[in-house]
């Protein structure tokens, strides 16, 4: 599925976009990357295949972010962490639905997609968040 | 070449640190060149530096880039080459290493390396947007993460793994600003107490206003030389004998480590090993406090401690103006301030005025060897510079 497509963050989020995780899968040694990338930082190799991700992990850390740049000031405090997905791969994002009191490393959190309209001139890039189980 | 000097440094200069209101980058970093060119009577400078390199972040601050040519210009060095090095808050970290380079080339004899930022004249907002570019865009601004959020992410990760206490964080804010009270070149000249820091307010938990460096305006200067004729400019030279660089992943996501900067690590590998000096020869350091994380961090990625106990040696005292081995007796990132493009070089006036003794009432005796840790961004770039008298 999708082999044509081109392995760069634009195809990343227009997966999200369509409620899909997806990462570039090294043809030669089978290393993951998330984001994709267009040479294998592990064996230089420049063939992939898209591979959905389990859209579950754990938190490996967090923030409350209270002082924002003009775009996210309304929405403060937030919080955002980095998530431990499988094969050992990571990627941050906002956590929401949770009282920041209740914010722990280690707990288990899931994807949710927010594949409302970008209001933003560019990128034309939806966002994901991730909430707890 | 183990051991032996790489370059001399011959002369430095800095341009007081703070809020520079009404001057701009090429007009601030001109301060730094006249103190330089003052304190070193036998330089020509229009014939004897062949080549400037100068680190500077943002031209968005100011609508300027080209800072190279710009700069040079108002040096009074009109038509050597002149180039900008950027690596984020490392960028003068790396246009010294660019003037080792340089001199160990044999191109050039003489070579001016420094470094400016011009930033208070901007909002806070702003600042927050511009110092977010050394970031990572698609996966780290897009989702909110802020440039002290990054490092919140590591102190969080980092107390959870060691123990490490917010309190342990604001004593570092306690010891860089004592030191900074005592530098007149400082911005922020004042103490400051553990409760000060502890209460003041959350810029990103666990990260309060005072675990973060300052906005500042400021540049700094160093004019280095091949060592066998530094003695004809200097009868005080100081050696440059380790120089290390390395980067790492832009995201700290993609990392395998949140609570280490791997760059810094290497880094000072290879320093260490160019410098041939054990970690327990280095007397004194000036370390990249941009977070009081950082500087907790930094001592176990030197090697001034094992890895989780950074914590502990701030607390032990040892680090202090009077303890073993003193860091960032300038006041650091926190206290002297951090206009981005000019810390690099100004870490190594600071050494440069230690081991030189000149550095006033906060000078530590009996130096021989310091180390200056500067790294770009959230360590996306690291560079250490080891540094000897004779």
């Amino acid at each position: 599925m999708g082999e044509q497509l081109p392995f760069t963050m634009e195809q990343f989020y227009k997966y999200i976009s369509q409620g899909k995780l997806m990462g570039g899968k090294c043809k030669k040694c089978g290393k993951v990357h998330l984001p994709p990338r267009p040479l294998c930082d592990n064996c230089l190799s420049k063939e992939f295949e898209w591979t959905e991700i389990l859209e579950k992990g754990k938190l490996l850390t967090y923030t409350i972010i209270h002082v924002a740049p003009p775009q996210f000031r309304e929405m403060v405090p937030y919080a955002v962490g980095i998530v431990q997905l499988e094969n050992g791969l990571k990627i941050p994002g906002m956590i929401i639905n949770v009282e920041h009191e209740k914010i722990k490393i280690g707990m288990e959190l899931t994807l949710q997609f927010d594949t409302s309209t970008v209001q933003s001139q560019w990128p034309q890039w939806p966002r994901y968040h991730f909430k707890p189980v | 070449m183990k051991g032996k000097p790489l370059v001399s440094i011959v002369s430095a200069g800095l341009s007081k640190f703070g809020k520079l209101e009404g001057m701009y980058v090429r007009e601030i970093f001109a301060e730094a060149v006249k103190e330089a060119f003052n304190r070193c009577p036998n330089l020509d400078p229009k014939k004897d530096i062949k080549a400037l390199f100068v680190g500077h972040m943002g031209e968005s601050y100011e609508h300027q880039g080209h800072t190279g040519a710009t700069v040079a210009d108002w040096a009074g060095l009109l038509h050597i080459p002149a180039t900008r090095t950027e690596t984020a808050c490392a960028s003068s970290g790396a246009a010294l290493r660019a003037g080792i380079f340089a001199v160990l080339s044999g191109l050039c004899d003489v070579v001016m390396v420094g470094g400016v930022e011009k930033m208070t004249h901007r909002t806070t907002p702003e600042v927050t947007e511009f110092l977010a570019m050394a970031s990572d865009f698609p996966f780290e601004q897009w989702h909110g993460i802020t440039f002290p959020g990054l490092y919140a992410l590591m102190a969080t990760a980092h107390m959870h793994k060691y123990g490490t206490t917010e309190e342990q964080l604001a004593m570092v804010a306690v010891k860089n600003h004592h030191n900074g009270f005592l530098n007149p070149k400082a911005h922020m000249q004042r103490e400051v107490t553990l409760e000060k820091a502890l209460s003041s307010r959350v810029i990103a938990w666990p990260l309060k206003l005072y675990d973060c460096s300052l906005i500042t305006d400021g540049a700094s200067c160093l004019i280095i030389t091949k060592p066998e004729i530094a003695k004809k400019y200097t009868d005080t030279p100081i050696h440059i004998i380790g120089s290390g660089q390395a980067s790492d992943s832009i995201g700290i996501y993609e990392r395998e480590s949140l609570t280490s900067l791997i760059a810094a690590k290497i880094a000072a590998k290879q320093a260490y090993e160019m410098a041939d000096v054990k970690i327990e020869d280095i007397d004194i350091a000036e370390v990249h406090d941009c977070f009081t994380i950082a500087e907790i961090i930094a001592y176990e990625d030197l090697g001034f401690c094992t890895l989780g106990e950074g914590g502990h040696l701030m607390e032990s005292g040892e680090t202090q103006l009077e303890g073993r081995l003193p860091v960032n007796t300038s006041g650091g990132l926190k206290s002297k301030g951090h206009p981005v493009g000019a810390t690099g070089t100004a870490q190594a006036y600071e050494i440069y005025l230690q081991l030189t003794e000149q550095a006033d009432k906060r000078q530590v005796k009996d130096l021989k060897t310091g180390l200056a840790h500067n790294v770009g961004g959230s360590g996306a770039t690291a560079t250490v510079h080891i540094f000897r008298r004779e």
